[in-house]
């Protein structure tokens, strides 16, 4: 079969991202990755348990006087939601709707800006507000770096998508870059999983522990 | 792009490998500069018993010998052990599961070239200002401390290197779940194969702690952060606990494929089928998943609690039942066999008493409150080159004079695999054994002298003259493989005459697509069933068609070379040196450059056609 030949509706395959060999190998290969990327996360999650609120003196911030649950709110449920419009995606991707399907990975990618944006925000008023910086205690390492390991996964699949959705604009979809479209979408909810642990562990957490 | 038309001459050969996907060539790429980096380690060895020959030597000083010890863990267990392991799966398993390559045959080259790099980086410390010197376990306690780049080395070079093992653990993973040939179920799987299985999936998991360890240790040293400087809150404990959450699953990343050889040869050699065929699978597989419950036994004085040093004690001490399970099945193997003690045969033989010697000493280590006399003793140090040594070395050296006929379509001289065979294992004795008293006399380990009249002199002196002899044991071995290159015998599709897995129903070497048409496996020992049956080949699973072929590529080393690259600039960054950030933006704008061409440009392979197949009769190659 030639996994890039042009399809109609009738004979798309149901599920495209599994319908060639390489599709099947890309996406249980994902699945496998993503199994140890939840390891990497893992470590620093622990890394961040061990170090929380483990600063050099009185004066530091700790997890309670830092967070706030509104803004942390918002960026939660902007990710949520960009998880969900990339299920639409994936929808109309095997349905072989094209067109729809790009629609949906738009505004999965500017749901996913807003959130970096939001971040970036958020590091830069822990900065300023209350010199809760990467060097100035173990607590600020192991926060930047766990929340940070994260916020650059999310750049890293925006860029990802983004690369997909330009790449592929003007020729449609075929069984040679569906499960390319799967696979990123698979990382994106991963991204969203690993928010909702940090939204629990660091955040709420944070605020009553 | 293809490697399909014939191109001739040394500047094509070496683009050719440059640029291949073959999984066969991959292997021989990861036996050359693995090989190469067990003779650094080696080197490194020498100079540690040539300063530990007598007391109170000065051949070298005291910050130089920490800086050879640490190298010499180091390049043994990641850049010799590692690759080594990963050439023998790399030529092995396709072929055992009788498939045409790995499922991601553009990551396979990847995870080679990654590897490399990180070797060589790692490597370059020895010129560019000094060598790590913290130990091959290099605790934060100590690294942080550690003057110069040299830990720097260790932490980006291993990064780099990780994420190449990683890649290559995915995908055995996805080749042994989904490029099975027709009638290959898991229950009848080669040893080997189920041990790579296991392993991949230990790599899986093992590594990223690792990965974030050197992240953590990088930010601290590079980037001004606090997870082990206690100062400021941190902690140096959790370095130990992420290198050791991986470093004991990654003994057992070492080990079950030597097990594994292992079982192939028995059998091969035994002319019999492998004695319990499941119960060694099922051995493995808890082997694999125990081996992550018992990190903490490295760490029993680190001082825990005496609950936390039960529970780990415990946990160790079971995982002698599975490996008591293998070792038992290996002599049942041999009993009653007609057996054939060619030379990887001799080191099965030889394997067993010293992995179980090691393996005894283990279970005196894993007793807590024992460990405390043992811990940092050259009690240790004997231990756990029984292990590795006894049992991973012993491994590669079998599995590479076993599968050499196969990968290169020669034998290796018989005669002087004796001698190689015989003098490295009385060598290792020599070297080794000794160091279990030595230990147990008080003399501890990475202490870079001793003095006289403690009682440690003959047993040292012993024990270096042992060194030698295993370097000259290499040295035959190194010997044996220039002379039979250039004599270059070509042998059959199984020269052993024995051959059980589908390997053996092939050519050696192999055609680069392995099987003309997919076999149809009937059984345990595929090849070995349509012997029994008075056939010569095995009965194909599909019609003569079409081959898919993946193309060749430069960009697997591209991306790592960026790495490379800009692991230089992370490095001098601390210096404040104004050059450094454009070669970090440079390396980085490489690697993602490449992958980012590697994602939009097409690549959809190719085909040999039928046609062209069939001029290939005499080539063989028909499963």
């Amino acid at each position: 079969m030639q996994s890039d030949e042009r399809f109609t509706d009738a004979t798309w395959p149901a599920s495209p991202e599994k319908a060639t060999l390489e599709g099947k190998n890309k996406y249980l290969g994902f699945w496998l990755f993503l199994g140890g990327e939840t390891v990497l996360f893992a470590s620093l999650f622990a890394t961040y348990l061990a170090l929380k609120d483990k600063v050099p003196n009185g004066d530091a911030a700790l997890a309670k006087d830092l967070f706030e649950l509104p803004l942390t709110f918002v960026a939660t449920m902007l990710l949520l939601t960009s998880s969900l419009t990339s299920v639409y995606a994936m929808y109309h991707m095997k349905n072989n709707h094209f067109k729809q399907m790009q629609a949906w990975l738009v505004i999965t990618v500017a749901l996913g800006f807003a959130f970096l944006g939001l971040e970036i925000y958020e590091f830069n008023h822990y900065v300023h507000e209350y010199h809760h910086t990467f060097t100035s205690s173990a607590f600020g390492s192991a926060f930047y770096t766990l929340v940070g390991f994260h916020g650059g996964h999310v750049a890293f699949g925006l860029m990802w998508i983004i690369s997909l959705m330009v790449r592929n604009a003007r020729r449609g979809l075929n069984l040679y870059n569906a499960p390319k479209f799967y696979v990123a979408s698979l990382y994106w909810h991963f991204i969203d999983v690993v928010w909702v642990f940090i939204f629990t562990v660091v955040y709420l957490m944070g605020m009553v522990g | 792009m293809s490697t399909y038309a014939n191109k001739k001459g040394f500047g094509a050969t070496i683009w050719d490998y440059l640029t291949t996907v073959d999984h066969k060539k991959i292997a021989i790429l990861y036996l050359i500069s693995g090989g190469l980096f067990f003779v650094i380690g080696g080197l490194e060895a020498m100079f540690i018993r040539i300063q530990l020959a007598i007391p109170n030597n000065d051949f070298v000083s005291a910050g130089f010998y920490n800086e050879i010890l640490t190298m010499h863990g180091t390049t043994m267990i990641f850049l010799a052990a590692m690759p080594l392991v990963f050439a023998v799966m790399n030529a092995v398993v396709p072929l055992q599961i009788g498939a045409r390559d790995v499922a991601f045959p553009f990551l396979n080259s990847l995870g080679f070239w990654l590897f490399f790099f990180g070797g060589i980086f790692l490597n370059l410390s020895w010129f560019l200002g000094g060598a790590p010197d913290a130990g091959w376990t290099s605790y934060a306690s100590l690294s942080l401390h550690s003057e110069g780049h040299g830990i720097d080395f260790y932490v980006l070079g291993l990064q780099i290197s990780g994420l190449g093992t990683l890649i290559a653990g995915i995908n055995f993973l996805v080749t042994i779940i989904n490029m099975r040939t027709p009638g290959m179920t898991y229950m009848r799987m080669p040893l080997f194969t189920w041990s790579t299985f296991v392993v991949s999936a230990l790599i899986l998991f093992a590594f990223p702690p690792l990965t974030v360890g050197l992240v953590l240790m990088m930010f601290d040293r590079m980037f001004g952060s606090n997870f082990f400087d206690v100062a400021a809150g941190g902690n140096t404990i959790i370095w130990e606990h992420l290198f050791w959450i991986f470093g004991h699953p990654e003994v057992y990343i070492l080990i079950l494929p030597a097990f594994g050889i292992f079982s192939e040869i028995f059998a091969t050699f035994s002319r019999k089928r492998l004695f319990g065929y499941s119960s060694m699978v099922f051995a493995t597989v808890l082997i694999g998943f125990l081996g992550f419950m018992v990190w903490a036994h490295h760490m029993f004085t680190t001082g825990l609690g005496p609950i936390a040093n039960a529970i780990f004690a415990v946990a160790t001490m079971a995982i002698a039942v599975p490996t008591g399970i293998k070792i038992f099945n290996w002599i049942f193997t041999m009993w009653g066999g007609s057996v054939k003690f060619t030379v990887p045969m001799l080191y099965a033989v030889a394997f067993i008493p010293t992995f179980t010697m090691g393996g005894v000493t283990g279970i005196m280590l894993a007793s807590a409150p024992a460990d405390y006399q043992y811990h940092d003793s050259y009690f240790v140090v004997a231990h756990f080159h029984y292990v590795i040594v006894g049992g991973v070395v012993l491994g590669l050296l079998a599995g590479i004079n076993f599968y050499w006929p196969k990968m290169f379509g020669t034998m290796l001289n018989e005669k002087l695999g004796q001698i190689t065979f015989w003098t490295f294992l009385i060598g290792f004795h020599l070297t080794f054994f000794i160091q279990h008293f030595l230990g147990l006399m008080g003399m501890p380990r990475r202490v870079f002298t001793f003095l006289d009249n403690q009682g440690l002199n003959t047993g040292n002196m012993i024990s270096t003259v042992g060194a030698f002899l295993m370097a000259f044991g290499v040295l035959v071995m190194v010997i044996n493989i220039i002379i039979t290159s250039v004599k270059n015998e070509k042998v059959g599709n199984d020269p052993w005459g024995d051959g059980r897995t589908l390997e053996w129903a092939i050519p050696s070497p192999p055609p680069f697509y392995n099987f003309k048409q997919l076999p149809l496996v009937r059984g345990l020992d595929p090849y070995w069933v349509e012997k029994m049956e008075g056939k010569t080949e095995m009965t194909p699973a599909e019609p003569l068609g079409d081959i898919h072929m993946p193309n060749s590529s430069i960009l697997p080393l591209t991306i790592a070379f960026g790495l490379f690259v800009a692991a230089f600039g992370a490095l001098y960054n601390m210096d404040d040196k104004t050059w450094t950030l454009p070669i970090i933006i440079v390396g980085l704008l490489i690697t993602f450059g490449s992958m980012l061409i590697r994602s939009v440009k097409d690549d959809h392979g190719y085909h040999i056609h039928k046609e062209d197949l069939m001029d290939d009769k005499d080539k063989g190659g028909k499963a």
